[in-house]
């Protein structure tokens, strides 16, 4: 059998060759990169000394927008939702994500297609996303929120614009769209207003301006060109960069964007980290980064490797019910996912809006199969789980806030890691690229 | 169909205006910020923004149905995310006059720079002079009346509502368009992918009338406008079609 030429890859290319096109599909990149599973954390011995678990309190408190905004946003965890639209996800799985983020002290966040009154009103801290669709943007919506986040591009497929199939583009999410019903909807991937690090600059100015430098402005950037794109967003006066790693997930992108654009958020996180401080902002200008956070774990190596807090997406979904086997009914829904030619545990069909979990959709009987109830209390538990796992982790570290993790509490098991990371590579004290 | 915009809202200054004392807000000693929040708090009256000298962002985010003049060159972003207000730019507007706009008008009495009412959901941007590229990018629902000509991409990816061009149109005008309607008085230099034009009907010519009527285009002859709209043949992905996007 050949490596160039696996059953794989025959399949794809035979695919291709029927189709005359590409494949889209949801969720994030299904290869194998260099992640925060390679590093391990280095817990505390004689000195320094753990705290004890349960005597001993470990802050999670979290401020984001702390360089020019009135009111910048105050969280109990360190633990954030990330952008998902209305319209790839059902107005119950946008309602249930902003109860759980208000019922554990964290925001959550629009996405493509404007804020749906559900989500509004349901989410004590929401970040308002402007994204270069602009669908749906409206300044009343941009008042009514505690952040406002750019989006120059998205971990999943960085230089690409969303995608939202047709079957998606019901009545209600074509009125917010100002687009027909049905329409196979493609974004664009450039803002319609300005390009360059000089009109982000002006673009920020304006937004402060239309919420009199109320709430701050957070960049979300997709993970390419970091070191670059985390200059700029810092010189045109983002209070807060968002990074969102190439594992980070979408609802609908095409399978080559996916997979082959952008870098590892392991590596993302720590050259954003280094770029703050290169530009002497770490302490002015928060870092959030996303893409494939799963565990308490990943939190706390993400925090000692310098970003101030995480945020979840996939996750999320998938402790709202994503690629479950039942509903929220209870009733058996594999023959829903055998349908989309797939089983639970393996669907990456966010696309076809045929979710059998009621999550990923917009037919009215599929989302009454989500309890946005049972939802938000699931979502909830994950978040506390995270945060009680970051905080079991920070205090074996002899932490007394997870924000006091760092660099020297970790060590990777790979060289590619300890190069990406810039950390010790186990058992040794060779740093890849910069110590012999 | 396409519906008009309102008379009455057309152009600042012209009627009815509330009985409410002018404010004077000198731009030469006032930060954008303070220029801002006293637009943004006035309930209704006249402003006049002097020495703006190009700055950036000044009426922005304005939610009430105040008359404001910017009395000489404006830069990026003016009068952008607006509702109810009425904005005149006595000189040229940079990049993005207009953007967003929701309700009321802005009107710029020489010419606009990029994406001149980018994304504009309501509302009326009128440019007196030509636009440069992009304008009417990702238009919304808002009416765009340019008197000049529009630069390259004029209505691109425009979703709903008009752009009137009374001069000539630029290369790739309305490329990916979906469904705003644009009406272009002078040449085209060519159409961008899924654009095309149809014949217009009385209907065309009558609401053009009445559009540079109120727009004060005068130059321009309603019988004699081109029209483009979508083919919509992109609307869906087709296989082959992908060397199109």
């Amino acid at each position: 059998m050949s490596h160039t030429f696996s059953p794989e890859v025959i399949a794809e290319i035979q695919e291709r060759a029927r189709l005359g096109g590409c494949e889209v599909r949801g969720l994030g990149a299904k290869r194998a990169v260099p992640s925060f599973d390679d590093l391990l954390i280095l817990s505390a011995g004689i000195s320094p000394a753990p705290l004890e678990g349960t005597q001993e309190r470990c802050d999670t408190r979290t401020v984001l927008g702390t360089r020019h905004a009135e009111e910048p946003v105050v969280l109990d965890i360190p633990i954030t939702i990330a952008g998902m639209s209305f319209g790839s996800l059902s107005a119950g799985a946008k309602e249930a994500l902003g109860r759980a983020a208000a019922m554990t002290g964290t925001s959550t966040t629009t996405g493509d297609g404007g804020m749906a009154p559900e989500e509004r009103d349901s989410s004590k801290t929401l970040v308002y996303q402007c994204l270069p669709s602009r669908y749906g943007f409206d300044p009343d919506d941009l008042r009514s929120a505690d952040a406002v986040e750019i989006v120059l591009g998205q971990g999943a497929a960085p230089g690409g614009g969303s995608v939202l199939l047709g079957q998606k583009v019901t009545t209600s999410v074509a009125f917010m769209r100002d687009l027909p019903e049905g329409l196979d909807q493609r974004a664009a991937s450039r803002h319609p207003d300005w390009t360059g690090p000089d009109g982000l600059r002006v673009k920020i100015e304006e937004l402060r301006e239309a919420t009199s430098w109320r709430i701050p402005v957070y960049v979300k950037i997709g993970a390419a060109r970091v070191a670059s794109d985390v200059r700029h967003a810092v010189e045109a006066g983002a209070d807060v960069i968002v990074v969102d790693g190439m594992q980070g997930g979408t609802g609908a992108a095409q399978d080559v964007f996916i997979e082959h654009t952008g870098i590892p958020t392991l590596a993302a996180t720590r050259m954003a980290a280094d770029t703050l401080r290169r530009l002497s902002v770490e302490n002015e200008v928060q870092l959030v980064i996303s893409g494939g956070v799963r565990s308490g774990a990943d939190v706390a190596k993400a925090l000692a490797l310098g970003a101030d807090a995480v945020s979840v997406g996939v996750a999320a979904l998938i402790a709202l019910g994503c690629n479950s086997t039942s509903d929220d009914t209870g009733a058996d829904v594999s023959l829903g996912y055998r349908a989309l030619g797939t089983v639970p545990g393996s669907c990456t069909a966010c696309h076809t809006g045929g979710c059998p979990v009621g999550i990923a959709t917009q037919d009215d009987m599929l989302a009454d199969r989500l309890d946005p109830d049972f939802g938000a209390e699931r979502v909830a538990n994950y978040l506390r789980a995270l945060a009680m796992e970051t905080t079991m982790l920070a205090r074996a570290c002899g932490k007394s806030s997870v924000h006091d993790l760092d660099t020297g509490d970790l060590v990777a098991l790979t060289v590619e890691a300890a190069a990406m990371a810039r950390v010790p590579l186990a058992g040794t004290s060779w740093i890849p690229g910069v110590t012999d | 169909m396409t519906s008009l915009p309102r008379q009455s809202d057309q152009r600042a200054g012209r009627q009815g205006d509330p009985p409410a004392a002018e404010v004077t807000l000198d731009a030469a000693a006032l930060s954008t910020r303070e220029i801002n929040r006293s637009l943004q708090a006035l309930p209704y009256g006249r402003a006049v923004v002097t020495n703006p000298d190009g700055r950036h962002n000044l009426a922005v985010g304005l939610d009430a149905p105040v008359r404001v003049e910017i009395d000489g060159p404006a830069g990026f972003y003016a009068g952008g995310l607006g509702k109810q207000a009425h904005i005149t730019v006595n000189g040229p507007a940079g990049c993005g006059v207009g953007e967003n706009l929701m309700s009321g008008d802005v009107h710029v009495r020489g010419s606009a720079g990029r994406s001149a009412a980018a994304s504009a959901r309501g509302g009326v941007v009128v440019v007196d002079g030509g636009c440069s590229s992009r304008a009417g990018i990702s238009l919304k629902g808002a009416t765009l009346a340019i008197g000049g000509d529009a630069g390259a991409l004029c209505g691109l990816l425009a979703q709903s509502g008009v752009i009137l061009i009374g001069g000539d149109a630029g290369p790739c005008l309305g490329d990916s368009l979906y469904e705003a309607v644009l009406y272009v008085g002078g040449k085209i230099a060519g159409l961008g992918a899924d654009a095309v034009v149809e014949e217009i009907t009385q209907h065309d010519v009558t609401f053009v009338k009445i559009l540079a009527e109120g727009c004060g285009f005068d130059h321009l002859s309603p019988a004699d406008v081109t029209k483009v709209v979508s083919t919509r043949r992109l609307y869906n992905m087709q296989n082959h079609d992908h060397g199109n996007y």
